[in-house]
């Protein structure tokens, strides 16, 4: 992403918060550069995606915390057929699944800047990079991944 | 025997399909091809279809339990079945619920059945044009991660890392299907072979899926129609019997953002053992087996889980001689399946089991009397069945 400020070309599906706010925290955190994932008062673990209830003692008392910005490749994909027209001239592009070890394994979907070619290594450490689209209608930050 | 159980109190009496085609070339309306298929199966079954008192199907079947009736002019409407989930995760659950419904007292033939004709609808492989997007599609769709192919590419991958999987197995899948379609005139390719050479020079999809390893899209319809055993046998010369069917997924299969805690499976890890325990059979008493190909690597994942080999065995099992009839170790979508006869969500896997067991297929399998249908692959919830002759009751 040396020239480009976002990895996507324009006129991919803006994310907007869900209607009954479950995931309201986690969009407004990254517009500060804060992932902010769920974790249990009760048990104490993360939780990721969000859920009203923590899935492991069924308490409904989840906190949003800041966690680390970093991880592991888990697994990845090199799309070379354009799912919908505003790709057509994006392919081919890299989705990486990244694993939080420290957050008990969550995992987070996002792109693999850089060239879109490069090798992927499932086990390699990566970094958060936060792609601010402050012009957006409703502006969001989306949470991209480079190696470290 | 259990008496919770299905085994052998439900038999598949019918089958019926219309014509396939490639996607948008259907000349006649979805609702037509729903009619065409379930008339076809009753007569396939020598019953009159005002009988049929039960309509069983799965996704997001448009052709409705009441309309169907009405036009059929039902005479007693009793059961109205549609398994929620994507794509045919439903197709062995659909025929679980008839069979259910049967074995009940609620319904006495339930047709099975699933149209598509998608020159009216939207189609699957491509993302919708809207310009926001919320909940779980909003942590991926934003990164390009938006059709089943992009979904389920990295759980194929992980799979392959974690199991020293090769891409050969893909290819081998993938040719099976294509060679079987070869003898099978009702295959949408039939009379296009692939080779291994055109399979390697095919585009890119979503790696590790080239163009061959992903399913088709076709307008037409199939049905089955299911009957309780003792009235089966005076229905039809070659009733084909329900051992056990199961639906269901692996904890947490469709957490959001990939968040699955068994995430590199196609999610048949609790059922594939149940199934065979509930069958009363062993994985190596199959003769055969059709697969749901969403994708060539969700059959890969799927046949493991079901025990037919271990996933560091996948590289040796899975070569072409193993996967073709008459005598592979394992035939595999004897039909040409998802990838080469028709995308019918599936359902015509169903309908290529019932003729192999009554020894009709065009690709028989030698002393087919067992064979297993795995539905959707990957997908939540997932489903599969294993059907027999009379004499593996």
């Amino acid at each position: 992403m040396k020239n480009k400020r976002f990895y996507l070309p324009a006129g991919m599906p803006a994310p907007v918060p869900e209607a009954d706010g479950l995931d309201a925290p986690y969009w407004q955190g990254t517009r500060a550069g804060k992932l902010m994932i769920q974790r249990c008062r009760q048990c104490e673990r993360w939780q990721w995606g969000p859920e009203w209830i923590c899935h492991r003692c069924h308490a409904f008392d989840l906190d949003w915390e800041a966690v680390a910005p970093h991880g592991r490749i888990y697994s990845w994909e090199r799309t070379w057929h354009a799912p919908m027209a505003a790709l057509k001239d994006g392919v081919p592009y890299l989705s990486v699944l990244v694993e939080l070890v420290h957050a008990d394994g969550i995992r987070m979907v996002g792109n693999l800047l850089g060239d879109p070619l490069q090798e992927v290594k499932i086990g390699a450490e990566v970094r958060a990079v936060f792609e601010p689209h402050d012009e957006a209608p409703s502006p969001y930050t989306l949470v991209q991944w480079e190696y470290k | 025997m259990n008496e919770r159980a299905l085994r052998g109190k439900v038999a598949i009496v019918g089958v019926g399909e219309t014509r396939y085609y490639k996607r948008g070339q259907s000349p006649d309306p979805e609702f037509c091809m729903a009619l065409e298929a379930i008339l076809s199966a009753a007569e396939d079954a020598g019953v009159d279809p005002r009988q049929i008192d039960g309509f069983a199907s799965f996704y997001d079947e448009r052709s409705t339990s009441v309309r169907l009736a009405n036009a059929l002019g039902t005479n007693s409407l009793r059961f109205s079945n549609l398994v929620w989930g994507g794509g045919g995760g439903g197709g062995a659950a659909a025929i679980g619920n008839a069979a259910a419904a049967i074995v009940a007292g609620i319904a006495d033939c339930v047709v099975v059945y699933r149209s598509m004709v998608q020159n009216t609808a939207r189609r699957f492989g491509q993302g919708s044009d809207k310009s926001t997007i919320e909940g779980a599609n909003a942590l991926t769709v934003p990164y390009g991660v938006i059709t089943p192919a992009q979904q389920y590419a990295m759980k194929v991958t992980r799979y392959m890392h974690e199991h020293g999987v090769g891409r050969d197995t893909l290819r081998a899948i993938s040719l099976a299907s294509y060679h079987h379609a070869q003898m099978n005139p009702r295959a949408v390719m039939y009379g296009k072979p692939l080779t291994g050479q055109a399979y390697e020079d095919s585009r890119w999809i979503v790696e590790p899926f080239r163009l061959f390893d992903c399913c088709m899209e076709n307008d037409g319809a199939a049905a089955l129609i299911l009957m309780p055993a003792e009235r089966a046998a005076v229905a039809t010369k070659s009733p084909v019997y329900i051992l056990a069917a199961e639906q269901g997924g692996d904890p947490q299969g469709s957490s959001r953002s990939h968040n699955a805690p068994l995430y590199a499976t196609s999610g048949f890890t609790t059922l594939a053992p149940r199934l065979f325990d509930r069958a009363g059979v062993k994985p190596q008493d199959i003769k055969f087996a059709q697969v749901y190909e969403n994708f060539t690597g969700g059959v890969l994942m799927s046949l493991a889980e079901h025990g037919f080999f271990e996933p560091e065995e996948a590289n040796e099992f899975l070569v072409l001689d193993n996967l073709i009839a008459p005598a592979g170790k394992l035939p595999l979508n004897t039909s040409g399946g998802n990838l080469a006869e028709c995308y019918m969500h599936g359902l015509e896997l169903q309908i290529e089991a019932v003729r192999q067991l009554r020894n009709q297929s065009t690709a028989q399998v030698a002393g087919a009397d067992l064979g297993i249908v795995i539905s959707g692959p990957m997908v939540n919830p997932v489903s599969n069945l294993i059907l027999g002759t009379a004499d593996t009751l």
